[in-house]
């Protein structure tokens, strides 16, 4: 399966409410990053925990995103940065720098 | 006055929801022959034999062996495993470096993921509200509060382990453990030096 995204390019985490297992955290929708390293695919966590063992793999991603962007009371060095494993399904291209 | 030969209170409480939850769900399972209590105690087992000590001989190997650190950096999963390091559960790892340019922190914010066959289960702190909150709003705040102050001009990366990925972190090797044998460089390296909450022990 190919990767959609490549390493260094931009990407929004999609803005969504989502029920169920979803390892996109809350605090992160909506913001843009970029991608920081492609990981294997993994099975949907978001169907697996309904029981849906088989079948459905899912591209995963690290995405770095600037601290800066996303809390703007953030204190420290301005370089400074978060970075989390999102699915492809969570991601669109970006094309502005994060903020 | 306190009779110092009366009996050590030993019971607990009565079971809170998940306490009854567990206990019920586990239950089912062994009635319904989908798990035995033997394979219960055996994950117990495997679980209690993990701890920090391992994760420590992976960083007192690598700063003994650059090599080691390359390969451990490029590919932690096929690392370990070539290690004989039972991953029991197919864990998939990423080991960060700490650098004089670069402090690396740990948290899971939506649960308690770690790596466990590295590290052995996760310190209650690891676990609760506060950590995993502010780790990833005010690290340098939170550092600080374990005696870690990080220098304004050292960059944070704050890795939040929301999937299948594990993080093992690797603390800078201290100063004046020049020829020192692996196992006493693996004295130096503490659990929370492998979480990125503070740095390795110093000689």
């Amino acid at each position: 399966m190919t990767a959609r995204f490549g390493v260094g390019e931009r990407v929004r985490i999609a803005t969504r409410d989502a029920p169920g297992h979803v390892r996109t955290p809350v605090y992160v929708r909506g913001h843009v990053g970029v991608v920081e390293r492609v990981l294997p695919v993994f099975l949907d966590p978001e169907q697996e925990a309904y029981g849906v063992n088989s079948g459905v793999g899912i591209r995963l991603y690290r995405v770095r995103i600037p601290q800066a962007t996303l809390w703007p009371d953030y204190r420290g060095n301005a370089d400074d940065v978060l970075e989390l494993e999102v699915y492809e399904h969570w991601l669109e291209p970006a094309e502005e720098d994060p903020r | 006055m306190t009779d110092v030969h009366a009996a050590v209170e030993t019971a607990d409480g009565p079971p809170d929801y998940f306490e009854v939850l567990v206990a019920a769900l586990r239950e089912l399972l062994v009635a319904k022959g989908l798990i035995g209590a033997d394979e219960v105690r055996a994950m117990v087992e495997t679980l209690d034999a993990h701890g920090p000590t391992i994760g420590a001989g992976l960083v007192a190997r690598a700063w003994a062996d650059p090599d080691f650190t390359a390969r451990l950096l490029d590919d932690a999963t096929a690392v370990v495993e070539q290690s004989g390091i039972d991953n029991y559960d197919d864990t998939r790892f990423i080991v960060l470096e700490q650098t004089p340019q670069v402090h690396n922190l740990v948290v899971c914010t939506l649960c308690s993921c770690y790596p466990r066959p590295l590290l052995g289960l996760p310190p209650d702190r690891y676990k609760s509200r506060p950590y995993r909150s502010r780790a990833v709003r005010e690290p340098r705040a939170v550092l600080a509060e374990f005696g870690t102050r990080v220098p304004e001009d050292v960059r944070i990366r704050v890795h939040d382990s929301t999937a299948n990925m594990r993080y093992l972190v690797m603390p800078m090797r201290p100063a004046g453990t020049e020829g020192w044998s692996e196992q006493q460089l693996a004295d130096l390296v503490t659990r929370d030096s492998m979480i990125g909450v503070s740095t390795a022990r110093r000689p």
